[in-house]
């Protein structure tokens, strides 16, 4: 049989065939269409209909931003550039940009918001990358000082007392180091709280009038624009950080008196709506003050905020400390740390990685929560839109205007979420 | 043989309220109750000094005078002769009505665009996710203003729907009218309906709590018999049909009552120079809606994504395994898991709707805040009184809202051991 067979098959391959190329439904970009838009019926019509609704706003909206007119004075002089087409009027922001951006800030004067907003950069590099040299920090130390001089002006001697009241603080700190540690705390605070209430105010009117060194002082009601957010948003987070660790320990804490305060305080400010603080802040705080005192609405509204922004920050670190596991405490009492020691070195690094995703959420949340400041009557930009839309020029214009600061805002917060998403990749120390 | 004691005993000494960590605790709060009282001590008679420079005192009697306003948006029987009380209920149903209707539409979007963010077909998952990093990064005021704007400035005027070669039509064939006005919808009716129930200065309708009784009642009796299903099931291993008998159940007694009134929709109607008829949902309440419903949705999509992506794909493959198909896969297994993940932060972006509902000030929106917290407070003078008043109503709402998330959060726990 084998014989025969052999003789009867005429060839045989001895060679391997080159492999065949894929069908074309399995290569490329029919593969990618196949698997990503039209696997499936349900998917197909999505595919379809998302398509559609892109084509959609393409067509409406591209003569839109085609047409723009970008120089006239007043929409009605738009409207006779664009001849009956439709187009944005972005005139409207060349106008008036400086205005947004700095309110009533006098114009002269807008190279002090400009520097430090470039020195911002500066000082929160080291705390953002770890790569900026540490000495860096004391710039970023001394900026909060710097920037309150430069912004509302005045004497540098005044900024420059009420920085001493610090370096006095540390230095009985250091002095008062041995006589305990109540002793010194109590020390600590008490002395520069005197001299701040009864030398610094006395002592920089003295220097400086004997070596005036002055900028042009600004008043608070000429702040606007996003300056004023930048402000109010960059206060509130660097404030309300710290004061939520210690509102979220107060939560934690086994003394139940301290506990109760600090729930009672996180529930009734996270209860009520920041609308109400802030006008509690403008209305009632005349209320609570002795009789005659007046303090700068700007800073009545960061501390509003900043309490807001605290609760919220308390509750977001709570869920960090609560995710820790116990033997994590255990093992930090167990080598003999003392509570502030535990917490700064054991429990605070890990509980606040943990929550870094909340945190960011927080001061992303509180930078889009300072436009409400516009509701008692501080020309935030979309109190400054409103004003401007309230003009007979501009009367009619909103998507240009609101366009561009959504765009602003945009820019920060998404700016702010990208970095939490780096942040938490850099500090991700497990291996899933 | 002397015997050891354990520790010596040590006589209490003053210094051990500071050193001793037995103590200091106390210490520690007996100082900060001091500061505490301290504080509200100086809180309190600032206040009472303020208020008394003034010649003002602390009452809340202003709430029974005559109100002397105007509210656009009346759920309930008012006019300016009301008192300022009434505008605050007024207010405040406005307020929940509001919350209500942009946490039911918030809900529907949040939760397509958050499984569509999820799903294989790329160019739909790339465009909500551009839909959502877009709304969530803009404040929440922009999009209210916009939408209000938007309503008011680029929407037909009621007379560009007169007339043979009307500009404008209505949509929805013919049953809803989008003006720069407000939007008009179909308002229902009974033809043989029942009376109003009068309750002291409280009108309600008898025709709605019939409908919700019956309702309510039909879906009671629908758990029932799935319920009795189930008990069959697990009896007998077979499951008996109940799909027509629930649909029964559900619509034919509702629908049976609706007849029985001779309910039918009243359109709006072009009439003069504004329409007529239906239902007006004022710019200010569409804007807050959809301000609010858009930006919260973005916010929940996120939420819903997170959620079932937390639950681990060998979830799936075990109920498959056990030869679960995929519709009883999702409804048996992974939405429980993911429902435990997804609704507390669920009921807290409620809570923040609720809460932003305040910023109805801005388009003029007639809620708690713009009523109580606004044109009483500055009509009567009355600031501390009336913004106390609001707040603790807030934080009542907040706090029942957290109730009910604690409430389910206890129920689904996981047990574990």
């Amino acid at each position: 049989m084998s014989d025969t067979h052999a003789q009867t098959v005429p060839y045989v391959r001895d060679t391997m065939l080159s492999p065949q190329d894929p069908p074309s439904s399995q290569v490329g970009v029919t593969k990618w269409m196949r698997e990503n838009l039209f696997d499936g019926w349900v998917s197909a019509v999505l595919t379809v209909l998302a398509v559609a609704a892109i084509g959609y706003a393409i067509v409406h909206l591209y003569p839109w931003f085609a047409n723009s007119v970008w120089n006239a004075d007043s929409l009605t002089q738009c409207r006779e550039i664009l001849d009956g087409a439709t187009g944005a009027c972005w005139a409207v922001i060349r106008v008036n940009w400086l205005q947004l951006i700095f309110g009533f800030y006098p114009p002269d004067l807008y190279w002090r918001p400009v520097l430090l907003f470039v020195l911002l950069f500066v000082a929160i590099a080291p705390i953002l990358f770890p790569s900026v040299p540490r000495k860096v920090l004391w710039f970023s130390a001394l900026y909060p000082f710097l920037a309150v001089w430069l912004l509302w002006g005045g004497s540098l001697w005044t900024i420059l007392a009420v920085l001493a009241g610090f370096v006095i603080g540390y230095l009985v700190m250091v002095g008062t180091h041995k006589m305990g540690a109540v002793v010194s705390v109590g020390l600590t605070i008490l002395v520069p709280v005197a001299y701040w209430y009864f030398l610094a105010g006395p002592l920089a009117s003295g220097i400086n009038s004997v070596v005036p060194i002055e900028v042009t002082p600004v008043a608070s009601r000429d702040f606007g624009g996003f300056m004023i957010s930048v402000v109010i948003g960059v206060a509130g987070i660097a404030l309300s950080l710290p004061l939520g660790i210690l509102l979220a320990l107060g939560r934690q804490s086994n003394m139940l008196l301290i506990k109760w305060m600090s729930v009672i305080f996180i529930e009734f400010v996270r209860g009520v709506p920041l609308i109400t603080l802030l006008f509690t802040a403008s209305l009632l705080l005349n209320y609570f003050l002795p009789p005659g005192t007046n303090f700068d609405l700007i800073l009545r509204v960061i501390i509003m905020v900043t309490l807001f922004a605290t609760a919220y920050m308390a509750e977001v670190i709570r869920g960090g400390l609560a995710a820790l596991p116990r033997g994590q405490y255990e093992a930090a009492d167990a080598l003999g740390l003392d509570y502030w020691k535990a917490q700064r070195l054991i429990i605070m690094p890990q509980a606040l990685k943990i929550s870094i995703p909340g945190i960011v959420n927080t001061f992303i949340g509180l930078f889009k929560d300072t436009t409400l400041v516009v509701f008692i009557g501080i020309l935030d930009p979309i109190g400054r839109a409103s004003a401007i839309r309230a003009t007979s020029d501009w009367q009619g214009v909103y998507w240009e205007l609101f366009i561009f600061i959504g765009a602003v805002f945009w820019i920060f917060c998404f700016g702010m979420s990208r970095y939490s998403m780096h942040l938490e990749r850099r500090l991700k120390t497990d291996h899933r | 043989m002397a015997i050891d004691s354990g520790a010596p005993k040590e006589s209490f000494r003053l210094s051990m309220l500071l050193y001793d960590t037995r103590y200091r605790s106390i210490t520690i709060q007996i100082f900060a109750l001091f500061m505490l009282m301290l504080g509200a001590a100086w809180l309190v008679d600032n206040t009472v000094r303020n208020l008394a420079a003034l010649g003002k005192d602390f009452s809340f009697d202003f709430l029974w005078n005559t109100s002397g306003y105007d509210i656009s948006q009346r759920p309930l029987e008012y006019d300016s002769t009301s008192t300022h009380s009434r505008a605050a209920i007024v207010g405040l149903l406005n307020t929940l009505i509001l919350a209500v209707m942009a946490c039911a539409t918030a809900t529907v979007i949040g939760v397509v665009a958050g499984v569509l963010r999820l799903s294989n077909n790329w160019i739909v998952a790339k465009l909500m996710t551009v839909y959502i990093e877009t709304f969530r990064n803009v404040p929440v005021l922009i999009w209210i203003i916009v939408t209000s704007a938007v309503m008011s400035e680029s929407m037909p005027a009621p007379r560009d729907f007169r007339g043979e070669d009307a500009t404008a039509s209505m949509q929805l064939f013919d049953s809803i009218a989008i003006t720069n006005r407000g939007v008009y919808v179909p308002s229902p009716l009974f033809e043989r309906g029942l009376p109003d129930l009068t309750l002291g200065s409280l009108a309600l309708s008898l025709n709605a709590i019939a409908f919700l009784v019956v309702v309510i009642a039909s879906i009671w009796i629908n758990r029932r018999l799935v319920a009795n299903a189930t008990r069959v099931q697990n009896e007998t291993g077979v499951r008996p049909r109940t799909w027509w008998k629930s649909l029964l159940i559900l619509f034919v007694p509702a629908i049976a009552l609706l007849v029985a009134l001779g309910f039918h929709l009243e359109y709006p109607e072009l009439r003069g120079f504004n329409f007529s008829g239906g239902i007006q949902m004022r710019n200010s309440l569409i804007a807050m809606w959809i301000g609010l419903s858009i930006y919260t949705a973005a916010f929940i999509a996120e939420i819903v994504r997170a959620g079932i992506m937390a639950i681990s794909k060998g979830q799936t493959e075990a109920a498959f395994a056990l030869g679960l198909q995929p519709g009883r896969t999702m409804r048996l297994v992974i939405l429980p898991q993911a429902l435990r993940v997804i609704v507390p932060p669920l009921i807290s972006q409620y809570l923040n709707i609720t809460k932003n509902t305040s910023l109805g000030l801005a388009v003029g929106y007639m809620d708690l805040r713009s009523t109580l917290g606004g044109i009483t407070i500055n009509q009567t003078g009355r600031e501390l009184e009336g913004m106390l008043l609001m707040m603790l109503i807030y934080l009542a709402i907040s706090l029942l809202i957290s109730g009910v998330m604690n409430y389910y959060n206890n129920r689904v726990k996981l047990k574990e051991r």
